[in-house]
């Protein structure tokens, strides 16, 4: 089910602020992803982890500063697949109905066979037809994950994944996340301390205060950008 | 995906999460029902009353119910976040505003529709013969609030006083929209009908200068 990334998308920030009101976000931050680099990154609560993300996603646009992408072919999407702290589907459809919707939004083929086939993966087969509303929180997120990864996206951005995920299907996750790395996809991901996910990941940066303060490649000292205090 | 395919599958979703859920048809049902009958016991509904008020009354009955209407349909989008999934994924932003402005005008035609028998009943007025020209202006009138009250909503969405903000800026400029709908209904249930196409003009004209306004500003609304 994962498919060869067309080409890997590379993303460079170059001096971005992000600021509300007077607190800054993200500061003077200048951070350079190769094509097919699998970024985790770290930081206490408020570090700036998820704005990143969201100007990633370019749904939101920094106060300052410069988000530019490499390897966009024209015929590419580059549009990036995106689970958020929210789930972003719609309560009152069902898992089928909201995946249908999504994949009909980013034209995608054989989308019905799509759907199904990424719904029994996420392990929600049974329940396709139940209302998003009866489920619970990892049930949702598995949805949301679903969603993300519908248009096969050469970029994925992930806000803690594992979010109310059972060890089940965090195996899972981490065994597609793999997949999806070694096809290609250039995946930038938050998380909270070293955990199975953490694993895939080539390179860590740690935020503090809207800043990389720590930026590593090395597996051996992973371990040091994840470890401290609050998380 | 173009933009026209976009907007018939997000007006699909709206359809379909408006018929699972059944919040916003029942609710504008059951408060214009209300409003109607209130207003019906205020004067003695004789035709010639009918005649006078009950165009203005049956226009403002509307308007209180488009802005309970107009005040979800991107308060919706909030709960879950998805206004981001559906940034994310259609190609022209504005297609998210055809949609919400089509399903708008949908529901709001609907309730038009099953409270004009009501209104018929209980202020004594009768449509026949005159139903095109009341389609027509009832369809005009109400795809008019929606344009503006789907811009709208979706500026108060994001501020804080939000359940304030929209009727506060929605009721001064739907006015123009009030007064050319009520007085074309008000000489289409006169004695002897026309129809008054100078109204009709001005609707059609209000709604076009609207609809090209969200077109070209409309993405800066949904931004962050």
């Amino acid at each position: 089910m994962v498919a060869a990334a067309e080409s890997s998308i590379g993303l460079r920030f170059e001096k971005v602020d992000k600021r509300y009101g007077a607190v800054y976000a993200l500061r003077n931050l200048t951070l350079a992803i190769a094509p097919g680099e699998c970024v985790a990154l770290a930081g206490r609560n408020g570090s700036g982890k998820t704005t990143l993300l969201r100007i990633a996603s370019c749904l939101t646009r920094p106060t300052r500063g410069t988000l530019s992408f490499s390897g966009v072919t024209e015929n590419q999407n580059p549009r990036a697949g995106f689970v958020a702290h929210a789930t972003m589907v719609y309560d009152e459809l069902t898992a089928k109905e909201n995946l249908v919707f999504f994949a009909k939004l980013l034209g995608v083929a054989n989308r019905q066979q799509r759907v199904d086939n990424l719904l029994r993966e996420v392990g929600l087969g049974e329940r396709k037809d139940s209302l998003v509303r009866t489920f619970s929180r990892g049930m949702r997120q598995r949805v949301a994950i679903a969603r993300a990864l519908l248009a096969d996206p050469s970029l994925l951005l992930f806000d803690e994944p594992a979010t109310g995920l059972d060890p089940e299907a965090t195996l899972w996750l981490t065994g597609h996340l793999a997949k999806l790395r070694d096809s290609g996809c250039t995946i930038l991901m938050s998380l909270h301390g070293e955990s199975e996910v953490a694993r895939l990941a080539t390179r860590a940066v740690r935020l503090d205060a809207g800043s990389v303060v720590a930026d590593t490649r090395s597996g051996a000292t992973f371990q040091s950008v994840f470890s401290f205090a609050g998380g | 995906m173009g933009l026209l395919s976009n907007a018939a599958a997000l007006l699909g979703k709206e359809v379909r999460t408006e018929f699972h859920s059944r919040e916003l048809l029942s609710t504008t049902i059951v408060f214009v029902l209300i409003v109607v009958v209130l207003f019906s016991f205020t004067f003695d509904p004789t035709t010639n009353e009918s005649h006078r008020f009950g165009p203005g009354l049956l226009w403002l009955a509307f308007l209180f119910a488009a802005s309970l209407m107009l005040q979800s349909c991107f308060l919706r989008e909030q709960a879950n976040d998805t206004l981001s999934a559906l940034r994310l994924a259609v190609s022209d932003p504005f297609a998210i505003f055809l949609a919400k402005i089509g399903a708008n005008t949908l529901f709001l035609l609907m309730t038009e529709l099953l409270m004009l028998p009501v209104f018929a009943a209980l202020f004594n007025v009768s449509f026949r013969g005159r139903l095109p020209g009341i389609l027509l202006t009832f369809f005009l009138g109400s795809l008019g609030i929606s344009v503006a009250g789907t811009a709208l909503a979706a500026i108060s969405a994001q501020a804080r006083m939000r359940e304030l903000l929209l009727p506060l800026l929605l009721l001064p400029l739907l006015a123009p929209i009030l007064v050319a709908s009520t007085e074309v209904t008000v000489s289409l249930m006169a004695p002897e009908p026309f129809m008054q196409w100078k109204g009709i003009g001005f609707l059609a004209v209000f709604d076009v200068v609207f609809l090209t306004a969200l077109w070209l500003f409309g993405e800066y609304l949904l931004e962050e």
